[in-house]
């Protein structure tokens, strides 16, 4: 357990020494989604009806851009095979990767995200299932995003490849994600939403842990 | 007494080659084992089998009288490993990647001012890691070892990128665990001055092509 701790301390304390790392994730959120705007036209009623489909997939490509530094610095430097000799398993120790990853990107998204949706006009139908579906959709973002990193390990150009394989996997968080907004803007029940939402969110949490530890695995032979 | 670490007819094979096969050894404790052998012999793929990072093809691992593949995680947390790499993160300073390191592999926080004086490092402790040379990394790795206590040190050309100083302080160190009943497996190409030790000539099991059809018997 102290070993858990450890590692999210120092992933933690390593996001905060290297501020900027994580702050180019939100600059790329905020330019992303302000670039809309410009492209389709000042439009506040269209840009209301497509603003959570605009924040959810650009929070999805911001997530993205940071998954490749999940395990590939400790790989490069060879605290993946200490990581692999630690008395903690495997599987905990990616899934407190994971976690760390998301209290650095994913929660620093759903935060801003409000922001956004205020400038695209969203302002009181929604907004609140906005930050909601984004702090439960992310977390699985990030668990999916583990299983990727670990595939991808050594491969060139990662980053590239881990997008090919993350971002089919997360349609579904995306489908309720929006979902979960739209409903609420049209006054339809939003439970069904969040709960699938939920579900994913468990689902990855049993399964891509052991996914992600078996690619580390196979990475380091 | 049994051996710390037995090694029967083991086999590796990574991809396509076979790297070496019919490999045997013990060691027992206070024992050294030095590999040597040409570059591409399999010195650090054996190092890496005993790791239990790379599987075994053929043949298996004795650990204290019982198969290490019966309990691989307590076998993996009764060593140490220290390979090319040197596990030193850029943004923490010394004093810092050293107590998060021996944390994560649960070792005792207090030792670690004591061990980083031991390694010489006690002027850089607050460097951070990308100032570091990669002589001081490699003795901030080496500095593990003596705050995580495991009785197998299996290290990977240990003295690459140290001074003749450095040079002492590993044939010390390897010296010390000796005396306290732990062991040690080094990869070396130098003299590193450790009395006692077993040598293993990789170069006596040589490798090959896979045969696609046969297998490992065929090469």
């Amino acid at each position: 357990m102290s070993a858990l701790l450890a590692i999210l301390a120092r992933d933690l304390r390593i996001a905060v020494r290297q501020i900027g790392d994580a702050g180019t994730v939100l600059v790329f959120f905020m330019i992303a989604v302000a670039l809309f705007p410009f492209g389709l036209g000042p439009d506040p009623l269209l840009l209301k009806k497509i603003a959570p489909g605009i924040i959810w997939v650009t929070a999805l490509l911001a997530a993205l851009l940071s998954l490749d530094r999940m395990f590939e610095a400790d790989h490069a430097d060879g605290t993946l095979e200490q990581l692999a000799l630690s008395p903690a398993p495997l599987e905990a120790i990616v899934a407190v990767k994971a976690l760390a990853h998301w209290l650095t990107t994913g929660l620093p998204l759903a935060l801003m995200a409000p922001v956004l949706g205020l400038m695209l006009g969203l302002t009181d139908d929604g907004f609140g299932e906005l930050v909601i579906t984004l702090l439960l959709g992310t977390p699985t973002i990030s668990l999916i995003g583990a299983v990727g990193a670990a595939v991808t390990l050594g491969a060139r150009r990662s980053g590239v490849l881990v997008a090919l394989l993350i971002l089919p996997l997360t349609i579904p968080v995306l489908i309720f994600g929006v979902g979960a907004i739209d409903a609420a803007i049209t006054d339809l029940p939003v439970g069904p939403h969040l709960a699938f939402l939920g579900a994913f969110l468990l689902g990855t949490i049993a399964l891509s842990p052991w996914a992600a530890a078996a690619a580390i695995r196979l990475a380091l032979r | 007494m049994t051996a710390l670490l037995e090694g029967r007819d083991i086999a590796c094979v990574r991809g396509e080659r076979l790297i070496f096969k019919h490999l045997s050894f013990e060691l027992s404790r206070g024992g050294a084992l030095l590999l040597v052998g040409k570059n591409g012999s399999g010195k650090s793929s054996l190092l890496r089998v005993l790791a239990g990072l790379l599987p075994l093809a053929q043949g298996e691992l004795v650990h204290q009288g019982e198969a290490a593949a019966d309990d691989l995680l307590g076998y993996r947390a009764s060593l140490h490993y220290q390979g090319h790499l040197d596990p030193v993160k850029p943004a923490l300073t010394a004093a810092e990647n050293l107590s998060t390191m021996s944390a994560t592999l649960g070792g005792d926080p207090s030792r670690v001012k004591e061990a980083i004086d031991h390694c010489g490092l006690a002027h850089v402790a607050d460097f951070t890691g990308r100032l570091m040379s990669q002589g001081q990394k490699r003795r901030l790795a080496l500095a593990r070892l003596l705050t995580v206590d495991r009785s197998l040190w299996l290290m990977d050309e240990p003295t690459a990128a140290l001074d003749s100083e450095g040079q002492e302080l590993v044939a010390t160190l390897v010296a010390a665990h000796r005396a306290d009943g732990g062991a040690v497996v080094i990869s070396t190409h130098q003299e590193l001055g450790i009395p006692n030790a077993m040598t293993l000539n990789l170069d006596a099991y040589p490798g090959g092509r896979m045969d696609p059809l046969f297998g490992l018997e065929a090469v």
